[in-house]
């Protein structure tokens, strides 16, 4: 499902003196099946535009197109469109409110008209992706599981809903390291294992970005103002320290070697790649 | 959706209304509406008018915002003006049909109608014109006197404050849960009143948990603070009356004094 963005602008409060331009001329084109990272200091309008995406909020100019389908024409029915654009917010397990796991995660693909038996599989098949038990946390309550379960219990119920393309804001803030590690993990697994879903990864950390993703989208005052592969962004270091952001640390680190290490290659951005980079270099000093 | 809800309208400036005392400014209201009850001729009304215009104009505050703040009393006060047209006995001004409206029905009308809109208009102008926050450090004040026949006053007034701080929060929350289930394919707006009442559910109970759990935070980080309410209790910017202040509190009481002398003395 491919995702194509044009002259966005968003307005809150027009006409007020609490008037901002959240978004100020967005033009995007998001590939089908592609893992894309958006980051943007906080007010950059990350989440303007993914709330767009998924048809909550109506620009004030601009157009969004879906497949080719204009959203952000009057007629279009919203139900469909976030069938098919799946948001997880912030803090999304703050959404909960069902008596049991399995309701709450029924709650979206109830209200597609789905048929029971249909809904109980979407439910399974969804807790799996996330990786929780379906059996151990079906008829347990959602408030009485930890952060990271709860977390996990509101992604599997828009992952439920078999979206096309599926948002994810901050889906590992306020999380302890392994629960981190374990969403990002399924997060992953999900891309590997789904080559046609489109993913949208909104994150502060720039390590879990350059990890995962194919595409960056750097977001700053309401505009695009780089988007690329995560080796293309990560080069503009002076740029993403001057909108707020930073590179990975390890680019920080190998930048600091190449003054020892003259020869040694600087657009690295994960550890492996570093590591790899680091021994290739040792071995060649040994062999010379 | 919920962008267009402003509670405590206010309107920011740095205008000479805005930095009035607010005990001033509460004063100067009850004074301003005693006047008004004081009036019984049309004649009254244009050094009514005179003042608040100035006021308003001083405050430098849009149109805009003033009609906005009338918008809530207009059918009140088209009901008020048809009352009071249709049943105030009287000589006749017109029929339709069973019913007649008098020429003292109808003075009686407009000018009940005047008396409303200034009374919202000049509440208005206090509620555009100064922050809740102060609103309530005002009203806390004046009701100091009043602690001695038991009166809670700084209670009253932290309560106040803390739910006019906590109603952008909550209205926020609200916006949130609302978008995160209506991603999720709730529907808030369609179906009868029973099937919406019903679809409420998915955004009361995350806002009831969200309350409860942000005031217990809260009362936490008040007790962490060695909160523990009004006794021997100083405040950060302590109210201070200034020469304007003292001069505008005259102004209005000079207002209401001639008012009252114009209307029993002289005549």
């Amino acid at each position: 499902m491919s995702i194509e963005i044009r002259d966005l602008v968003h307005i809150y409060s027009e006409g007020t003196p609490f008037e901002k331009r959240a978004l100020d001329g967005v033009n995007l084109k998001i590939e089908k099946g592609k893992f894309i990272g958006l980051i943007g200091h906080t007010g950059s309008g990350k989440s303007t535009l993914i709330q767009h995406i998924n048809g909550l909020i109506k620009p004030n100019s601009g157009e969004i197109l879906i497949n080719g389908l204009n959203i952000t024409k009057k007629e279009i029915k919203m139900r469909e469109v976030r069938q098919k654009v799946g948001l997880v917010f912030q803090y999304p397990e703050h959404q909960l409110f069902e008596e049991t796991v399995e309701k709450d995660i029924s709650f979206g693909p109830m209200n597609l008209g789905l048929k029971e038996d249909i809904i109980k599989e979407r439910v399974k098949d969804s807790m799996e992706k996330v990786g929780l038990d379906y059996l151990e946390y079906k008829d347990r309550s959602p408030f009485e599981l930890s952060g990271g379960q709860k977390r996990r219990v509101a992604i599997a119920g828009v992952i439920a809903m078999n979206p096309e393309v599926l948002i994810l804001d901050e889906p590992t803030a306020g999380l302890d390291p392994k629960g981190r590690e374990d969403i990002l993990g399924q997060i992953k697994i999900l891309n590997d294992n789904n080559p046609d879903l489109t993913i949208i990864l909104v994150s502060h950390s720039m390590e879990d970005i350059a990890n995962l993703v194919d595409k960056i989208i750097v977001m700053n005052g309401g505009k695009v103002e780089l988007y690329g592969t995560p080796r293309e962004i990560f080069k503009n270091i002076e740029l993403l320290e001057r909108v707020g952001l930073a590179a990975p640390q390890v680019t920080y680190v190998m930048k600091a070697l190449k003054n020892k290490y003259p020869d040694i290659d600087t657009e690295i951005y994960t550890v492996e790649q570093a590591r790899d980079e680091i021994l290739r270099v040792k071995r060649g000093q040994e062999n010379a | 959706m919920l962008k267009n809800i402003t509670i405590g309208q206010y309107f920011p400036g740095d205008s000479s209304i805005h930095k009035l005392d607010p005990r001033i400014k509460i004063i100067s209201v009850i004074l301003y509406i005693a006047a008004l009850f004081f009036m019984d001729k049309f004649i009254y009304y244009i050094p009514a008018i005179i003042l608040l215009t100035s006021t308003i104009l001083v405050a430098k505050l849009p149109f805009k915002y003033i009609i906005k703040g009338l918008k809530p009393i207009f059918i009140l006060i088209i009901i008020t003006f048809l009352i009071n047209t249709f049943m105030t006995p009287g000589e006749i001004a017109f029929e339709i049909g069973p019913i007649t409206a008098t020429k003292e029905g109808l003075r009686q009308a407009s000018f009940m109608a005047i008396r409303l809109i200034l009374l919202v208009l000049c509440t208005t102008v206090l509620t555009l014109t100064t922050s809740p926050i102060l609103l309530t450090d005002g009203i806390e004040k004046l009701l100091n006197p009043f602690k001695r026949i038991g009166l809670p006053a700084h209670e009253l007034a932290m309560m106040m404050t803390i739910a006019l701080r906590f109603i952008p929060t909550l209205l926020e929350e609200t916006d949130k849960i609302m978008k995160a289930q209506m991603a999720r394919g709730a529907d808030f707006e369609s179906g009868n009143i029973i099937k919406r009442a019903k679809n409420l559910i998915p955004l009361l109970v995350p806002l009831f948990i969200s309350a409860f759990r942000r005031a217990d935070e809260l009362a936490m980080a008040m007790e962490a603070r060695c909160y523990r309410g009004g006794e021997n209790r100083t405040r950060m910017r302590e109210l201070e009356l200034k020469r304007f202040d003292i001069v505008f509190l005259i102004i209005v009481l000079i207002y209401l004094i001639l008012i009252i002398l114009f209307r029993y003395f002289i005549n």
